[in-house]
């Protein structure tokens, strides 16, 4: 609950689509304040549309509201400057550009220079691989490290909400263990709220404290994560397979 | 040996006006991977301001910053105008676009100033300076020395900026350059604003060479393309020294190879750039993307 009495992030009958494909047919959900929330379903449910959807990369109907404040209708760059840091599926790595330059221009909309140094060191702290390629191009850098290399953009934003999309989708099975456990340790320590959307659940709900299933568009299922992962009826009807 | 190297020296002057105008096309190219066929005219229209404004009686250099400024505007108001309507729109489209604007801006450039030349003013004394038989022009030394100037503000900017590293995150994923907030169609317009600049020296450079008139861009724009692709379509410094390069073959060969003379030398420029598309498509300093999947 904030002050305005709504939560943290709350989203609306929330309908959104790709041209004449409609892919979010009334989605509503809300995650509080340093809460992190797993996005489940299987392939095609519209977890991905979900997350740009709520940062502007997708035209949407229905409110978003961060903080008490819409972002339904602003343009991706807009709801970045709010706070909201998106890590897209694929990662969005500049590949020409070093890891250092990557790590940077996550904090291009920060004034605060001195911060920012101090951010980069933290960003290191979490991920002590990055340290070790610097001044090497991001291209270069494998599927784990990329990334790791795009979390720690998204941190450079210091971030009242950070979105992660699919960050185990290509990885090593200890690659994404490592990388949840980080991701539990930055809420935990800088308590940023977090929407991750996955379709290995079993990860995502060690993690998480909320969850919801998508289905086809529509939210088929919320709970708490541990309810959720007792449920195995679940698991088989909504997510296609055992947990 | 020092008419030779008399012949360098030419080819190096030359070769830097190549390379202002290649750098130009590299800029909006690394941006927006369009290839703006207009890049030469604008340079062109530029240097009708910059002479209208010596007509008026301003002092050649505050006339060159003026002029700069108002290709710097002119090009931000051409991305937002012009080009931002095709914005993602195929490719060929968006060339049609610059081709249809390199029309427009020398139609427009005779209808106001005429298409009688003009004699542009040397900002650069007359003589030379002469070492070992040969002698490097003034002129020569202090073309070099604005392209060298241009190279290295462009390098400070994109090195040692927050602004320049938007323009490069943009100009390898607008889409990415989006999610951490940078106003990407602004910086499109201002990548277009710096390029109608580093064009605008060029013109500046080249019309007291070869006097001002609306077609005077049109070869140097085909030695500007046989440079920006010797070099590699997305490097700067490639741009730079494959204009030298490029500079440098065609006064050679128009010396030494009696079969190209003068009047074949503008072929020098087409068979470098098919050359570097038969041998090495990226150019020499282009590189061929890194990823690792």
């Amino acid at each position: 609950m904030n002050a305005k009495g709504g939560a943290f992030l709350e989203v609306e009958d929330l309908h959104a689509g790709y041209g004449d494909v409609r892919v979010l047919h009334g989605v509503g959900l809300s995650v509080g304040q340093g809460e992190i929330c797993a996005i489940l379903g299987p392939n095609g449910a519209g977890k991905t549309t979900l997350l740009r959807a709520l940062c502007g990369m997708v035209r949407v109907r229905g409110a978003v509201r961060l903080d008490g404040v819409p972002l339904a209708g602003r343009s991706p760059d807009a709801v970045a400057r709010l706070g909201v840091a998106h890590v897209p599926e694929g990662r969005g790595t500049f590949m020409p550009l070093t890891v250092e330059e990557n790590l940077r221009v996550g904090a291009y909309t920060r004034r605060d220079r001195a911060a920012v140094r101090d951010d980069l060191e933290r960003v290191y702290g979490y991920f002590p691989a990055l340290k070790k390629r610097l001044r090497q191009q991001a291209g270069s850098l494998s599927g784990g490290e990329q990334q790791m290399l795009a979390i720690g953009r998204a941190l450079m934003l210091r971030p009242r909400l950070l979105l992660l999309d699919e960050p185990s989708l290509g990885l090593a099975p200890m690659v994404t263990r490592e990388l949840f456990g980080i991701v539990a340790s930055i809420n935990r320590e800088e308590r940023t709220t977090v929407v991750v959307v996955e379709q290995n659940a079993h990860l995502a709900l060690d993690v998480a404290g909320q969850a919801h299933v998508l289905e086809t568009g529509r939210i088929a299922l919320s709970g708490s994560a541990a309810d959720i992962r007792a449920d195995e009826q679940v698991a088989q009807s909504y997510l296609g397979y055992r947990i | 040996m020092a008419g030779f190297l008399q012949q360098v020296v030419e080819g190096l002057g030359a070769g830097a006006i190549y390379a202002s105008l290649a750098l130009a096309l590299v800029l909006i190219y690394r941006f927006t991977g369009i290839v703006n066929f207009a890049q030469g005219e604008l340079a062109m229209f530029a240097t009708y301001i910059a002479w209208q404004f010596t007509h008026a009686g301003v002092p050649f250099w505050l006339a060159l910053v003026l002029t700069l400024a108002v290709a710097f505007a002119g090009g931000m108001l051409i991305e937002r105008v012009v080009v931002r309507p095709v914005e993602g729109a195929p490719e060929l489209t968006v060339v049609i676009v610059t081709v249809g604007l390199f029309i427009l801006v020398n139609a427009a450039a005779g209808w106001i100033w005429s298409f009688l030349i003009k004699d542009f003013p040397n900002p650069f004394p007359r003589g030379a300076l002469e070492a070992g038989g040969v002698g490097v022009a003034y002129s020569t030394l202090g073309v070099m020395g604005v392209v060298a100037a241009v190279m290295g503000l462009l390098y400070l900017l994109f090195r040692h900026t927050k602004i320049g590293l938007g323009m490069r995150a943009v100009a390898s994923g607008p889409e990415s350059a989006r999610l951490v907030g940078i106003r990407v169609g602004w910086t499109l317009a201002l990548g277009w604003g710096l390029a109608a600049t580093v064009g605008a020296v060029s013109g500046v450079l080249v019309a007291p060479l070869l006097f001002l008139e609306p077609n005077m861009m049109g070869g140097v724009l085909i030695y500007a393309f046989a440079a920006a692709t010797l070099g590699g379509f997305d490097s700067p410094a490639g741009a730079v020294v494959g204009g030298l390069v490029v500079g440098v073959a065609e006064t050679l060969s128009g010396a030494y190879l009696d079969f190209v003379g003068s009047d074949l030398k503008v072929g020098v420029p087409l068979a470098i750039i098919l050359g570097v598309l038969l041998l090495r498509p990226q150019g020499l300093f282009g590189r061929a993307a890194v990823e690792r999947a």
